[in-house]
């Protein structure tokens, strides 16, 4: 097994005292942004990555993994506490661990939580270690053509075909696109979309774009809520000791949960709503006790979708890894503090930093041996965070913002441009577009251009290498049927069905 | 957006809907300025650097074309969040707290600014202990200033707080080298 081999040289790695020290600096500070409400982990390490011009690679991606993991475990702390999901992914989480918490059995929730967390982290992160070994060797015969329709093909599932509107999600993925282009063009030396000025020649920063839309639209909106509803934290109850019975009932949906959320997080599509969604469902189906459900709450449904969650997260870093393909928000500015190390992700990463990724995965296991500790004989220091009052927490919020944006140039320009996309995050989050898709398309359209221009110069300019490539025309077949094939379906249902009702703006 | 329309049936054609769609066929529109205006030189006329663009431009056009056929048709948002009223008093003080922010971190530095701005903001949010948030405000900006930026090795700008704070820590560190 070399896989075990590489993985012993990354623990020599990961187990030095500063990378330790790393590690638990992370996972400290992810469990926070996990817990507090407004803060991710994307919003996170996009301020912390003026780190990179300071410390080495493998420290900083220990840390950015360590918050990309402990943020995992606070968001469950939080939805099942304070029933507002920080992230998407906590969603199902909320909907059976906020009634076992009004029930008195927040303990066993917090428990079956994090423990699954664990169980899901540690299956998911070997699956890290074991799978891209295997994938490096199919993306060594990918040409450019194939990159260029694997990232269509991505471009696609994390828009179009997770998230409630296809129009929707693929206008935040083109907004991502023009703000990825402004600047000099790298291949001819052209600026783009600069609009005369010579502020925007080096472009659009990661940091002010993730800042903008997460921060500054949040705080915007959340102001313009206040008195929308107000949240209550329910008081923590229930030993955290789980009983024989909540373990027999628990172990089960955490096995499934993370064999659910793995593939599917490893796939190029990503998101974690779709696994921790069919965790749900398949729990419920298979739970001995379906009157817990959507009453006093049901353990099965807050082990399962928690442990399919925190699965697809490490399954995420698969195709990111491997392929250089971010297909989170979070794992695409991962992706722009590889670029500001000069490092490309890709299928030759494992062998030119293998250092690198081997610490990294190895340091995942270690962050969440700590996560566990962290997130249960402790969980006590996190509720209290919970009770940070909102007007402090927000304004708290965009001084960190400030740091962030003015630290890159000392430019009230950038303000300007923080402020602006303030404004449109908070437009896109008032009007439910999704957000994810502008970093995605921000960070990755570049590089899906770079592809798309390199395949055309090898081919003299024939368009069609794109589908006379086999491996490149399957994948932009796929990218169809996910654009087209939910429309198709519901035209078909709705021909069947000739049902009055009418579904308006079902855009 | 506008809260003119305050019918209780709901409007067939949702305005703030088919702003949105103007708005993003307006960007449309400046993606194709933009475009027009990158020289392309001849030897890179292959696939130069407005290929790329153009592809944006359609697809944005195509895109609002669709939200405004979605606006004519009712709008998208849920019936709750279209009743949900906005509070725009307290979002135009977080704005102005922003605003300030803008204007007086480079007279001021970054720490007075942030309290001022600290300040807006939590009574933006309906905070009423403005001095206990001046001073909290004051804490978490030079924790900031500090902490973050010194280590992550940041430059801000420096204003007077800053200044004299940093002439205290520098006469310190060098009392401890002595």
């Amino acid at each position: 097994m070399e896989t075990l081999g590489h993985l012993g040289h990354g623990f020599s790695v990961a187990f030095s005292p500063m990378n330790l020290l790393w590690c638990l600096v992370g996972t400290t500070l992810g469990t926070a942004i996990g817990v507090l409400p407004g803060l991710g982990p994307a919003l996170t390490i996009a301020l912390l990555l003026p780190i990179t011009y300071q410390v080495a690679p493998e420290a900083s991606f220990i840390l950015f993994a360590g918050i990309y993991y402990g943020a995992m475990y606070g968001g469950s702390t939080t939805s099942i506490l304070l029933n507002t999901p920080g992230e998407s992914a906590t969603i199902v989480t909320a909907l059976e661990g906020n009634r076992m918490a009004r029930s008195g059995r927040g303990g066993a929730a917090l428990a079956t939580s994090a423990i699954g967390s664990f169980v899901a982290g540690t299956i998911g992160t070997m699956g890290v270690a074991f799978l891209a070994p295997v994938v490096v060797k199919f993306a060594l015969a990918f040409g450019p053509a194939e990159y260029f329709s694997l990232m269509v093909l991505a471009f696609i599932t994390v828009s179009a075909v997770l998230g409630s509107s296809s129009v929707r999600g693929l206008t935040s993925l083109f907004i991502g696109f023009v703000i990825g282009m402004i600047g000099v063009d790298l291949q001819t030396g052209q600026p783009r979309f600069t609009f005369g000025t010579n502020e925007l020649l080096d472009g659009v920063d990661v940091i002010i774009a993730a800042v903008g839309l997460f921060a500054v639209g949040e705080t915007l909106y959340m102001a313009s809520r206040r008195y929308a509803g107000k949240d209550e934290i329910v008081p923590l109850k229930g030993s955290l000791y789980m009983t024989a019975a909540e373990w027999g009932r628990s172990w089960k949906p955490w096995l499934r949960g993370a064999f659910i959320g793995f593939p599917i997080g490893a796939m190029p599509a990503g998101g974690a709503e779709i696994p921790t969604f069919l965790s749900y469902a398949i729990e419920k189906k298979l739970s001995k006790h379906k009157e817990e459900f959507g009453t006093v709450g049901a353990i099965e449904g807050v082990a399962g979708p928690e442990a399919a969650n925190n699965a697809s997260a490490a399954g995420v870093l698969v195709p990111m890894l491997t392929l250089g393909l971010p297909t989170s928000a979070t794992a695409a500015i991962m992706l722009s503090a590889f670029q500001s190390y000069g490092i490309n992700p890709g299928p030759l990463l494992l062998t030119t930093q293998a250092d690198l990724v081997w610490g990294l995965i190895a340091s995942l296991f270690i962050a969440n041996v700590i996560l566990v500790i962290l997130n249960l004989p402790l969980i006590g220091l996190w509720v209290r965070l919970l009770k940070i009052p909102a007007p402090q927490l927000y304004a708290g919020i965009l001084v960190f913002a400030t740091v962030g944006t003015y630290g890159i140039s000392q430019s009230p320009i950038d303000l300007v441009i923080l402020y602006l996309l303030g404004a449109a995050g908070f437009l896109m989050r008032r009007f439910d577009f999704p957000t994810a898709p502008v970093i995605i398309g921000m960070i990755l359209g570049p590089l899906a251009e770079t592809q798309f221009r390199r395949a055309m110069t090898i081919s003299n300019g024939d368009w069609s290498v794109f589908y006379t490539h086999k491996l490149s025309l399957t994948l932009l077949t796929l990218a169809f049927i996910g654009l087209a094939g939910p429309h198709i379906w519901a035209f078909i249902e709705h021909r069947r069905r000739r049902g009055p009702e009418h579904v308006p703006g079902d855009a | 957006m506008s809260s003119s329309d305050q019918q209780p049936a709901p409007p067939r054609l949702a305005m703030p809907e088919l702003l949105i769609g103007i708005g993003l066929l307006a960007c449309a529109g400046a993606v194709a300025w933009q475009t027009l205006a990158i020289p392309v030189s001849p030897l890179y006329s292959k696939v130069g650097p407005t290929v790329f663009p153009y592809i944006t431009m359609t697809g944005m056009i195509v895109l609002s074309m669709l939200l405004i056929l979605a606006a004519v048709r009712g709008g998208w948002q849920p019936q709750e969040e279209k009743e949900t009223p906005t509070d725009w008093k307290a979002m135009g003080i977080v704005v102005a707290g922003l605003v300030a922010n803008l204007v007086l971190i480079q007279p001021l530095g970054f720490t007075a600014a942030s309290v001022i701005m600290f300040v807006l903001v939590c009574y933006g949010f309906g905070s009423k202990h403005t001095l206990r948030d001046a001073l909290t405000g004051l804490i978490l900006a030079l924790a900031a200033y500090f902490g973050f930026a010194r280590a992550l090795g940041v430059n801000i700008g420096a204003g007077f707080i800053e200044n004299q704070l940093n002439t205290v820590i520098d006469a310190i560190i060098a009392t401890l080298r002595g």
